[in-house]
C-alpha cells in the first residue's frame, strides 16, 4: 500500500470520484489551470478539461450557490472554497439554502453538494488564512460537517461526502496536508460520516479530538506510555451530527476525558461534546471534564511567538493529558 | 555561543524540506544573511541565510535528507562571542535546553499520599457509584490521585483484588487454622473502633443488598428518633371482648352497605383520639427550648409493604366518625401498597397508632415517629382467662403498648391517658355509633 500525504488522498478520492461518475465536477478560485493553491486539485484539468474543473471568479456565493443550482439540476458539484475564512460570503447560500432544500421541499428537492475548504494555522498565514470555522455551522441540520485527520479518513469520508445526497462541509486541515503521511490504498472504498474511530487504545485517560490537534494528542500518548500512562484517543471525524454512541463510549471507558480542538474553546465543538458527556456519562466520571483549546481571541495572530502562543502543540497537549492522568 | 540554525518555513503548508546542497562546511566564516544551503520543498527550492554573523562550528543534517521544519540544521559560532574558545561540546551541552524534559519532570508524580489530603474525601461519581455497587467503605482504598484522592482505578483495583469481599484474614485467625470458620465469623464484629463499624465482612456466597432510598430514610430516621428522644415504655392490657362481640356483630352489614371492611383498627384509634382531647400533652413535639402542642389531631399509621414501613397520616382524625377512620385507614394502605401516596400523605402525623397485632404480636416496642411525641401499639386480640368479679373467665383480651418521648412525657399522664383509651375501649357495645 503506498504511503501518501494527505493532500493526496484528497486530490485521489476526486479523481476516482470523478471518473466513476462524470455527473462529479469541481469548481473554486484556481483549481483548474493552477491546480489550487496548495495543489489539490493538481491534475484534474489535465484529465477532465475545463469544463469539469472550473475557475471561478472570486466570490464564494457565488461559487456555493452555482454549485447548489447544479446539485438541484442532477449534478455532483465539489466546490472549493480557498480558505475557509473565506466562506463567510457563502454563509446564507450553505445555511438557508443547501441545508435546508430537502426539508423544505418536502423531499422534492435535494442538494449533493461537496464543500471543500483548508482550515486551521500553524503555517504562518495570519488570520485571513488560518481560522477554524466549524463551530459557525454546527448546529445547522441538513448540513454534515466532516473533517478527518489521516490521509486514509480523508480519501475515504471524501468519496463519502461526493456520493452523499445532502450537503457536506469537509474541512481540511492545511497543515495536514503535507506534514500527515499515511497508508492509503488504491482501492475504491468509503468511509462512513458521522461514525468516530478510535485512533488509539488506552485506560487510563480519554481524549477526543480531530484535524490537526488528533495527532498533537497522539504524539502525547506515545511520550506518556513510557510514563505508564494510557491514553484512550477517539477522532471524531464527523463534527456534525456528532457521532454521540462513541463519544459516550470513550468517555465512559475511564472517566477522565480531554477534548482537544485548535479552534478558540468558548463555543467550540467541545462545548457540545462535553454537554453530551455531561448528559449521559455522570456515574462513570471520575475527573471534571477538560477542554484544551484555542484562546478566545479575534484571531490567529501574524507574529511567531504570538502565533505559537494560539496554537497547540504535542507539549501543550502532552501536559493537558498528563495533568488529568494524575488527578 | 553557538546558535542553532532550523529549518525554515517555506511556504503555507510546507512542514519539511530537503537539503540539496551545503554551501558552506565548517570552519567557514559567514555574514548574517550570507546563503547556508540549498533546500527543496514539495512547493519551492530556495536558499536558507544565515541568521547570525560567525564560524560554522556543526553541520547536523546530510545533504539529500529530508527534515522536518524546526530541525536543527546546523551551528554557528556567533563572533565577538565570550565563550568563542570553549570546546565545541562543552558549549553545546551548555546551549543544548536539556533535551529530556520528560524524564526530568514526568515521574514527579504526587506520592501516593497515605497522609490524606483535601481530596481524599472527595470522591466522583464514578467512584461511588462503584463503592455502591460493590459495598465498599471507600475509607479503606489506598488514593493514588492528586492530593491521595482515590480515583476509579483505585477502586477497580481494589476490587479486582477482592478488596470488596473480605477484610484482610486477622492474624489471630491465620494462625488458628483449625479454628478456620469460626474465626472468620468472629472476630470482626464487637473490637471494631466506632468509625469503623461498617467494616463488615462479607463472607462468599453472603448476598449484599443495597440499599433503598426508602431504607435509608427509615434507617436515618430510627437512629435519629431513637439517639435524640429518650423512651420510656408502658402497657396496659384491655378487655375488649364486648369489643369484639359488636364489631363481629356488624361488619358483615357494614361490609354490604358501604363496601368498606371494619376493621378492629378504627375504634382504637377513635378511643385513643379521643383520648388525646382529654391529654394533650401526648399530641406534641418536644422543640429544645419549648414544648409543642399540637392542636390538629393527625394520626400516623404504620403500613407495612414487603420491604418498607410507611407511615401514612389520617388528618383530623378527631373528627372522623369511626366509619369514616374505616374508610380512611382503607384507603391509605391501598394506595401504599400501590406505592401511590403523595408526600402530603405521609406529613403532618402528630400521634402514631400502629397495629402490630395485625402479624401476631402480643408484645412491642415501638420508636417513637419523630418528632411526634409517643406513639401506640395495638398487639394481638387473644383469649385468656381472666379474673372478673373474683372468676375465671374467657374474655379476649389486647395488650396496649405505648412508647414515650420522656423530655416531654412522664408515666403518671401517660398512664391516666392509657387508662382512658382502655376505659373507652372497653364501653364500646350497641350503643357505640359507628357514623
Amino acid at each position: 500500500m503506498a504511503v501518501i500525504s494527505f493532500i493526496d488522498a484528497v486530490t485521489m478520492a476526486m479523481r476516482e470520484e470523478m471518473r466513476r461518475d462524470p455527473n462529479v465536477f469541481v469548481l473554486g478560485e484556481d483549481v483548474g489551470v493552477r491546480g489550487g493553491v496548495f495543489r489539490a486539485t493538481a491534475g484534474l484539468i489535465e484529465e477532465f478539461g475545463e469544463e469539469r474543473v472550473i475557475d471561478t471568479p472570486l466570490a464564494e456565493s457565488a461559487i456555493v450557490g452555482v454549485a447548489i443550482g447544479a446539485a438541484a439540476y442532477g449534478m455532483r458539484p465539489i466546490a472549493e472554497i480557498q480558505f475557509a475564512d473565506f466562506i463567510m460570503p457563502a454563509v446564507n447560500q450553505i445555511v438557508s439554502e443547501a441545508a435546508k432544500m430537502r426539508y423544505r421541499s418536502n423531499n422534492d428537492w435535494h442538494c449533493p453538494l461537496t464543500i471543500r475548504a483548508p482550515f486551521g494555522g500553524g503555517v504562518h498565514g495570519a488570520l485571513y488564512h488560518s481560522q477554524s470555522v466549524e463551530a459557525m455551522f454546527n448546529s445547522t441540520p441538513g448540513l454534515k460537517i466532516v473533517a478527518p485527520s489521516t490521509p486514509y479518513d480523508a480519501k475515504g469520508l471524501l468519496k463519502a461526502a461526493i456520493r452523499d445526497n445532502d450537503p457536506v462541509l469537509f474541512f481540511e486541515h492545511k497543515r495536514c496536508y503535507r506534514l500527515i503521511k499515511g497508508e492509503v490504498p488504491e482501492d475504491d472504498y468509503v468511509l462512513p460520516i458521522g461514525k468516530a474511530d478510535v485512533k488509539r487504545e488506552g485506560t487510563d485517560i480519554t481524549v477526543i479530538s480531530y484535524g490537526l490537534t488528533l495527532h498533537f494528542a497522539l504524539q502525547a500518548a506515545e511520550k506518556l506510555a513510557q510514563e505508564g500512562i494510557s491514553a484512550h484517543i477517539l477522532d471524531l471525524r464527523t463534527l456534525y451530527p456528532l457521532d454521540k454512541e462513541a463519544i459516550v463510549e470513550a468517555a465512559s471507558k475511564t472517566g477522565k476525558v480531554l477534548i482537544i480542538h485548535e479552534d478558540n474553546k468558548e463555543g467550540g465543538i467541545g462545548g457540545e461534546v462535553a454537554a453530551i458527556i455531561a448528559e449521559h456519562c455522570l456515574f462513570d466520571l471520575d475527573a471534571p471534564i477538560k477542554r484544551l483549546a484555542g484562546p478566545d481571541i479575534p484571531a490567529m495572530p501574524y507574529s511567531p511567538p504570538l502565533e505559537k502562543f494560539f496554537m497547540l502543540n504535542p507539549d501543550k497537549v502532552y501536559e493537558a493529558m498528563r495533568e488529568l492522568a494524575y488527578f | 555561543m553557538a546558535t542553532k540554525v532550523l529549518m525554515p518555513q517555506l511556504g503555507e503548508s510546507v512542514t519539511e524540506g530537503t537539503i540539496t546542497r551545503w554551501l558552506v562546511k565548517v570552519g567557514d566564516t559567514v555574514n548574517k544573511y550570507d546563503p547556508l544551503a540549498e533546500v527543496s520543498t514539495d512547493k519551492v527550492n530556495a536558499e536558507v541565510p544565515s541568521t547570525v554573523s560567525g564560524r560554522v562550528t556543526e553541520i547536523v543534517v546530510a545533504e539529500g535528507e529530508t527534515v522536518a521544519v524546526g530541525t536543527h540544521i546546523l551551528s554557528i559560532e556567533e563572533s565577538g562571542s565570550a565563550a568563542a574558545d570553549v570546546p565545541a561540546e562543552a558549549k553545546e551541552a551548555a546551549a543544548a535546553p536539556a533535551p529530556a524534559p520528560a524524564a526530568a519532570q514526568a515521574p514527579a508524580a504526587p506520592a501516593p499520599a497515605a497522609a490524606a489530603g483535601a481530596a481524599k474525601q472527595r470522591y466522583s461519581p464514578a467512584v461511588m457509584r462503584l463503592a455502591q455497587e460493590h459495598g465498599i467503605d471507600l475509607a479503606r482504598v489506598q488514593g493514588t490521585g492528586a492530593e491521595g484522592r482515590v480515583t476509579r482505578k483505585d477502586v477497580l483495583k481494589f476490587i479486582e483484588q477482592g478488596g470488596a469481599q473480605a477484610e484482610p484474614v486477622q492474624p489471630q485467625a491465620a494462625s488458628v487454622p483449625q479454628a478456620a470458620s469460626v474465626a472468620q465469623a468472629a472476630p470482626a464484629a464487637p473490637s471494631a473502633p466506632a468509625p469503623a463499624s461498617f467494616d463488615i465482612p462479607v463472607a462468599a456466597g453472603d448476598q449484599v443488598i443495597p440499599v433503598t432510598p426508602v431504607r435509608k430514610t427509615i434507617a436515618a430516621r430510627m437512629v435519629q428518633s431513637k439517639h435524640e428522644a429518650p423512651h420510656a415504655w408502658t402497657m396496659v392490657e384491655v378487655d375488649v371482648t364486648n369489643l369484639v362481640n359488636f364489631r363481629n356483630q356488624i361488619k358483615d352489614e357494614f361490609k354490604r352497605k358501604e363496601g368498606v371492611n371494619l376493621t378492629f383498627l378504627p375504634f382504637f384509634i377513635k378511643a385513643v383520639v379521643e383520648a388525646l382531647k382529654e391529654y394533650p400533652m401526648l399530641n406534641s413535639t418536644w422543640a429544645g427550648d419549648k414544648i409543642i402542642v399540637k392542636k390538629n389531631v393527625n394520626i400516623s399509621i404504620a403500613v407495612a409493604t414487603e420491604d418498607a414501613l410507611y407511615v401514612p397520616v389520617i388528618k383530623d382524625a378527631d373528627q372522623k366518625s369511626i366509619y369514616g377512620l374505616a374508610k380512611a385507614i382503607e384507603d391509605l394502605a391501598a394506595r401504599t401498597r400501590a406505592g401511590k401516596l403523595t408526600v402530603d400523605d405521609m406529613s403532618g402525623g402528630t400521634f402514631t397508632v400502629n397495629n402490630t397485632g395485625s402479624f401476631g404480636s402480643v408484645l412491642s416496642m415501638p420508636i417513637i415517629n419523630a418528632p411526634q411525641a409517643a406513639i401506640l401499639s395495638v398487639e394481638a386480640i387473644v383469649k385468656r382467662p381472666v379474673v372478673v368479679n373474683d372468676m375465671i373467665a374467657i374474655r379476649s383480651m389486647v395488650n396496649l403498648c405505648l412508647s414515650l418521648d420522656h423530655r416531654v412525657l412522664d408515666g403518671l399522664i401517660c398512664g391516666r391517658f392509657l387508662q382512658s383509651v382502655k376505659q373507652k375501649l372497653e364501653n364500646i357495645g350497641p350503643e357505640t355509633k359507628i357514623y
